[in-house]
């Protein structure tokens, strides 16, 4: 293998060439640099990158059992290009955004206006499973809500990028951005001397300003802990790999214990007040008082101190609601009822099924669309009308007809792709892109985020519990194509 | 410190401390077998015996042969004292506080486990010096990098006090089952042989240098006294027990002489028998029997660390139900 001479972009938007076969612009010097590989190079690369990968641990658990079958999450040399102009637009968008549904999600558990105004409806709001009664009236710490986002951006055939969704609750994969780019490094020094790359990693250092930043009491030195399920959380090497780089505890529910108004630590001398919760627990297990009785995870009575004030938690309980598909759809009415703008970069369009109009016409093109369900994630509970079967297009008829406020239909987009090394040789496979978002003093947007691509062939599916893998993210800071 | 963290730190040092003496104890008997005299049948079970696992080992396997001892202590995962056992306790526990060792340590334990985990036992029966020499070597540059690079702060005191905990047991136990079967022949005459064996005793504890600087030729009185009751030489009970005192103390603040927990109370009493001991004394009064109570002993200390130090306080006067490692 020398190159791309071979490889074809099939009519698909391709991030690295465009439809004539010519390089993109911001692609151009990686191109060339990878051309210029003796032959077998890559693929060598290839295989020590794993090999470090499995090293450092970095893997996630298949199924939890005690022997914990673990995995590496396959990641593929060949980096994502984003140029600098485009990245500045994404980036913009996504405060944008951020900033809008932080005021919504902050409305609808205060005076509800925008429900009251009629801009989005109050049943779809109120009758979320993820609209949580406890947290009505609750006043975060700073007024914030939503402070960290993982938005997944696809990009469809004709260039356009789109929000497929937003992901508020505890949004995985950023330890693998930071991961990715060090074995990057690693992997290929010589192409970082060349080009104008932004960082990322500072990252844990902009999470552990934003979480001190929610402290408000005068407190010397904060006590923030990161909150994880446990060892055989499928996310666990990031809930590690965070903590470790903040320098702060990662505690399980049962580290923690509610005693005289405050959240306190077990330690070996005692117990230790804890100020910020990064909480890598869902809203439904965060406290068995409060939300899940079963919940074995969380912390009982959590809920009631922070209602009081007295501990942060990251994200905010409730904020899940926008995350609820069907509230997601009307993001553009949301910016445009707080912030009085248009979206900068749109939603991908949404056909709501409690909508007779739109019901109608889901259950026609069902073989067109992708259906979803409006609290599922993960690539899970949803329908590829293009490539499913009849008794599956029947089935999910079926479902939308049972409880149309729970699906929403959208076109099947045809995925961005991009170069991936297979043996030793180039095929094209399709990826989104996960931005990570933090919102503390300012909101702040990690350049790039986790490139997610689909391995197997032709398929949509990123996810990492489906055969998806990850690339690095170039977001370049020059103008394209010039040397810095 | 989390408790939880604690417990982990000083579980993830003892199992590591443990698979690296089984290892010395495979080791040093397959030396003993290239020595032995003509005729001599090769002692498989004083090795089993060693790490107090005979009675499982019985029953598994029946028969010490050389094959069977070398899985059974090297690969068997359901033998929870077999060295891959012991990585994978040990690296299960790392994995647990990640966050508060350096990323190095994690690698070096990964690596060592991934080692075993992926080693063919083919391979370590027909090359079994290598491959413990593997495993002492990665115990080492894991207990060398803890000691280069972690901060030596709490974290690395409870890391220090499993680990010599772990040794100051293994050590007396070394001394315990080779006294047993050495005696014997020793008594009767000074021959060669005798002197190897005692060699090798010293060689299971990297001792026997340190040992002949110290005392010149080879005595089982000698041998007993440097393996039980010298001063410096780190894997000496009484040193290991004096460290892990002071460890001890740095963790909960006390001066040494004084005590806080009952840790620290037991602890420095078993030390100080060790410190005022003399080994015609403690031979007068029968080797096994001290070593057996010494054992005991220190499975107190240990009971009271976890009681001390990383058992869940109650709140409220509600019991609390927990899972410990030993």
């Amino acid at each position: 293998m020398t190159g791309f001479e071979e490889y074809s972009t099939d009519g698909f938007y391709d991030e690295m060439f465009a439809p004539d076969g010519s390089a993109r612009p911001a692609a151009q010097m990686l191109i060339e640099r990878i051309e210029g590989f003796p032959e077998g190079e890559l693929t060598r690369r290839q295989i020590a990158a794993e090999y470090a990968l499995l090293r450092m641990g970095i893997t996630f658990n298949v199924y939890a059992d005690e022997q914990g079958i673990e995995k590496i999450f396959p990641f593929d040399l060949i980096p994502r290009i984003i140029d600098a102009s485009e990245w500045e637009w994404i980036e913009r968008g996504l405060k944008q955004r951020i900033h809008a549904l932080n005021l919504f999600i902050d409305d609808v558990y205060h005076d509800q206006k925008i429900l009251k105004d009629g801009i989005v409806p109050a049943d779809v709001v109120l009758s979320s499973e993820r609209y949580l009664k406890p947290c009505i009236g609750l006043d975060p710490p700073r007024g914030v809500w939503c402070h960290i986002t993982g938005t997944d951006l696809v990009r469809d055939g004709d260039g356009q990028i789109y929000v497929l969704e937003d992901n508020l609750g505890c949004p995985s994969g950023v330890s693998y951005v930071v991961e990715n780019r060090q074995l990057m490094k690693r992997t290929f020094p010589q192409l970082f001397g060349m080009s104008q790359i932004q960082p990322v990693e500072d990252y844990p250092s902009q999470l552990l300003n934003m979480l001190r930043y929610l402290v408000t009491d005068k407190i010397l030195s904060p006590e923030v802990t990161v909150l994880t399920p446990g060892v055989y959380n499928s996310a666990y090497f990031e809930h590690s790999f965070l903590a470790q780089q903040m320098g702060v505890e990662l505690v399980e529910g049962r580290d923690l214990v509610v005693m005289d108004g405050f959240v306190h630590m077990r330690t070996t001398k005692g117990f230790e007040r804890v100020d910020v919760i990064y909480r890598r627990i869902n809203d439904d297990f965060l406290d068995p008082k409060a939300f899940k009785p079963e919940s074995m995870l969380g912390v009982p009575g959590l809920m009631e101190v922070y209602k009081a004030g007295r501990v942060a938690l990251v994200n905010a309980p409730g904020t899940c609601v926008a995350d609820d598909k069907v509230v997601c759809a009307f993001v553009p009415e949301i910016i445009k009822y707080y912030l009085g703008e248009d979206i900068i970069v749109p939603n991908v369009p949404t056909y709501m099924c409690w909508k007779d109009s739109d019901q109608k016409y889901v259950l026609e093109h069902l073989d067109e669309l992708v259906v979803k369900e409006a609290n599922q994630s993960g690539g899970y509970g949803m329908l590829i009308g293009p490539h499913a079967t009849k008794a599956e297009h029947e089935e999910f008829a079926r479902r939308i007809k049972d409880n149309p406020r729970n699906y929403i239909a959208q076109p099947t987009l045809s995925l961005s792709r991009v170069p991936v090394l297979i043996d030793d040789h180039f095929e094209g496979r399709h990826v989104d892109l996960r931005p990570f978002i933090l919102y503390g003093e300012d909101i702040y947007v990690l350049p790039g985020g986790l490139t997610r691509v689909a391995l197997k062939k032709g398929s949509l599916v990123v996810n990492s519990s489906q055969g998806g893998g990850s690339k690095d993210t170039w977001v370049l800071s020059g103008p394209s194509g010039t040397d810095a | 410190m989390l408790s939880r963290v604690a417990e982990s730190i000083y579980w993830m040092s003892r199992y590591i401390e443990r698979a690296e003496n089984v290892a010395r104890f495979v080791d040093v008997n397959l030396r003993l077998i290239l020595d032995a005299p003509v005729g001599m049948q090769a002692q498989w079970e004083p090795l089993v015996a060693t790490t107090g696992d005979d009675e499982v080992f019985a029953e598994r396997y029946g028969e010490a042969s050389r094959e069977a001892v070398i899985r059974f202590l090297a690969f068997d995962t359901e033998n929870p004292n077999s060295i891959v056992s012991c990585l994978r306790a040990g690296r299960e526990n790392a994995r647990s506080i990640r966050e508060n060792i350096s990323s190095e340590m994690w690698e070096q334990l990964n690596d060592a486990y991934l080692l075993v985990a992926n080693t063919s036992e083919k391979w370590a029966m027909a090359e079994p010096h290598e491959f413990f020499t593997e495993i002492k070597l990665a115990s080492h540059l894991f207990m060398g990098l803890t000691d280069n690079i972690m901060s030596h702060s709490e974290g690395w005191h409870f890391c220090q006090l499993g680990r010599l905990i772990e040794r100051a047991d293994k050590t007396s136990r070394i001394v315990d089952v080779k006294y047993f079967i050495l005696l014997p022949s020793i008594w009767d005459v000074d021959t060669p042989f005798d002197d190897i064996q005692w060699g090798a005793l010293l060689h299971s504890a990297s001792g026997f240098e340190m040992y002949r600087r110290t005392y010149g030729l080879i005595s089982p009185d000698d041998v007993v006294a440097f393996l039980l009751l010298d001063r410096e030489f780190p894997r000496s009970v009484l040193y290991c027990l004096s460290k892990a005192e002071e460890s001890l103390h740095a963790i909960s603040g006390t001066p040494l002489e004084t005590f806080s927990n009952p840790a620290e109370q037991r602890l420095g009493q078993l030390r100080s028998e060790f410190a005022y001991a003399q080994v015609n004394q403690v031979l007068r009064s029968g080797l096994h029997e001290f070593l057996d109570a010494f054992q005991t002993k220190l499975n107190f200390v240990g009971d009271d660390i976890y009681k001390t130090f990383f058992a869940l306080r109650p709140i409220n006067g509600e019991p609390i139900q927990e899972q410990t490692q030993s």
